[in-house]
């Protein structure tokens, strides 16, 4: 039996994203958790499996996070799979639940490179191949990564910097109109052009922010969801697909993500194809990862994008706004569980402020995306099971 | 010998075979018995057919561009001189690595120019394989 709308999103929260010296990680954590189980209107009791990411590599951290909240699990473990940990979270705890290892999971992850800084987040050991492989030749990790894949992107479809800007802007512009974004003064075309180059082909305004900041959400059964505080998010369609772990693998394709395979997968789940949904939340830790998510999902044909986002189409207002809260770029990096936790918010109505509100937002698109372009989960959320 | 505070890598039981023979200068990578597949990163196993014969064979080091980037901050320790180009070369015989193009103008550098590879000595067991433009490029 297919598992479309069988499982619910029911619960989120948050706290502020941007530098905020004042809590721990685990205390981030901790604070997103129990705004998430108060605005499920399940007891804490209730919760019996708790997920989380790795979030710096403490043992058994999953079940810290459990034992802090006073929960004694009968299902828990940490997942690691870069930005898409948050999106694949949601699939794993409805397989769980599925399986009857729990009733309802949690799942969590925090954020604390404002102030800890960009040290890795691993105790080394699992950053070895990049150690190895990469880091020697003046590799910096991340930006020069997406950096690579938009220099092969720009080659072969001829998309440019302009074109990057826009994603850019519109998510800027999303950001302005959420109190709870790190950055929100507006800019320009012109404000991304003059930014410096980090890593040509990118500039800093093609970069995320770097961010403290923690969410969570719950996932239980769609029957348990229906006598709950708000309305149930259901999860519609869900699938992930993997297709390297480094970009040097001799078969990774830089100018697609693990999407071209898990999008069409989500859809087929749902039922639904692309021009169903009303706002997605695309995992943005550079411009261009936005541009070939658009192209692989199929919003769009391969290398269509740039001409896809001109005229406000992916604003608020236009036909597929994306990133409704400002995402990685303008909001905050909190890898990707931010995606999801607006989602839901715009999904349930009336918990954005209004000049950010899609109106009528009945499907929603979250896609996570991780590593060297290696991960990515595609998640679809709606308000009507199928 | 480059005296240097940059990161270098830390040969494992799997890869001091590969980093052995850089710092002969010589690029050799791993060639399946089995099915004649090469694979970089080094591994116990093929990729392609899953057996664990293999031999070391050298490579031509002759390489196209597959992407470039040009440094323009300092984010490495060490790579205080910047701007530096790293790039994705794809060697003649197949498998692609991460490296950097050096002896270059960024301006003059392409996708699909070809590059070939010389070695940087660091100690006496570290040399890494980086890459020049082809001389013979127009």
């Amino acid at each position: 039996m297919s598992l479309a709308g069988q499982y619910a999103i029911v619960g989120v929260g948050d706290t502020k994203v941007g530098r905020v010296p004042e809590y721990s990680k685990t205390g981030l954590a901790l604070l997103a958790a129990a705004r998430a189980i108060d605005d499920s209107g399940l007891s804490r009791d209730d919760v019996d499996g708790v997920l989380t990411s790795q979030m710096g590599g403490t043992f058994i951290y999953s079940l810290e996070i459990a034992t802090k909240l006073g929960i004694q699990p009968r299902y828990t473990t940490v997942m690691e799979l870069g930005g898409a940990t948050s999106v694949c979270m949601a699939q794993q705890a409805a397989v769980a639940i599925e399986a009857g290892l729990a009733n309802a999971v949690l799942c969590v992850h925090a954020q604390k490179q404002a102030t800890e800084g960009q040290r890795p987040r691993h105790g080394g050991a699992l950053l070895r191949g990049f150690d190895e492989f990469d880091r020697p030749f003046g590799h910096p990790g991340a930006t020069a990564v997406h950096a690579l894949a938009a220099r092969r992107h720009m080659h072969l479809y001829g998309s440019t910097s302009e074109d990057f800007a826009r994603i850019a802007v519109a998510e800027r512009l999303h950001a302005s109109l959420n109190a709870n974004a790190q950055r929100r003064e507006p800019i320009t075309l012109e404000d991304h052009q003059a930014s410096r180059w980090v890593i040509e082909p990118f500039r800093l305004l093609d970069c995320c922010q770097v961010s403290d900041g923690a969410g969570a959400f719950i996932v239980t059964s769609a029957k348990r969801a229906r006598n709950l505080q708000k309305p149930p998010v259901y999860l519609l369609g869900f699938s992930q697909f993997h297709p390297h772990r480094f970009i040097s693998d001799q078969n990774a394709d830089l100018t697609s993500t693990g999407a071209v395979v898990s999008g069409p997968r989500a859809f087929a789940m749902a039922g639904l194809s692309p021009k169903d949904v009303d706002a997605a939340e695309l995992y943005d830790c550079f411009t261009y990862v936005v541009l070939t998510e658009l192209e692989d999902y199929g919003f769009c044909g391969k290398g269509e994008g740039r001409e896809f986002i001109k005229d406000g189409r992916i604003e608020i207002g236009g036909s597929l706004p994306v990133n409704t809260h400002g995402g990685l770029l303008s909001q905050g990096h909190v890898e990707g569980m931010m995606h999801v936790v607006e989602a839901v918010r715009q999904l349930r109505g009336n918990e954005v402020e209004p000049a950010r509100q899609v109106e009528g937002a009945k499907v929603v698109l979250v896609s996570g995306h991780g590593g060297q372009m290696s991960t990515h989960g595609s998640l679809i959320l709606g308000t009507e099971r199928p | 010998m480059t005296s240097t505070n940059r990161p270098l890598p830390k040969p494992d039981e799997d890869s001091d075979e590969f980093w052995r023979y850089c710092s002969l200068h010589e690029l050799r990578m791993q060639r399946c018995n089995t099915c004649g597949h090469f694979r970089f990163r080094p591994s116990v196993i093929c990729p392609n057919c899953l057996s664990t014969e293999a031999s070391w064979e050298r490579l031509s080091g002759t390489a196209q561009i597959h992407s470039f980037v040009v440094v323009h901050q300092q984010m490495v320790v060490g790579y205080d001189q910047v701007p530096y180009v790293i790039a994705l070369v794809d060697l003649d015989e197949g498998p692609r690595m991460t490296t950097r193009i050096v002896d270059c103008e960024a301006n003059d550098l392409s996708i699909g120019l070809q590059v070939q590879v010389t070695f940087e000595d660091y100690t006496d067991d570290i040399s890494l394989p980086v890459f020049v433009p082809s001389k013979s490029r127009v």
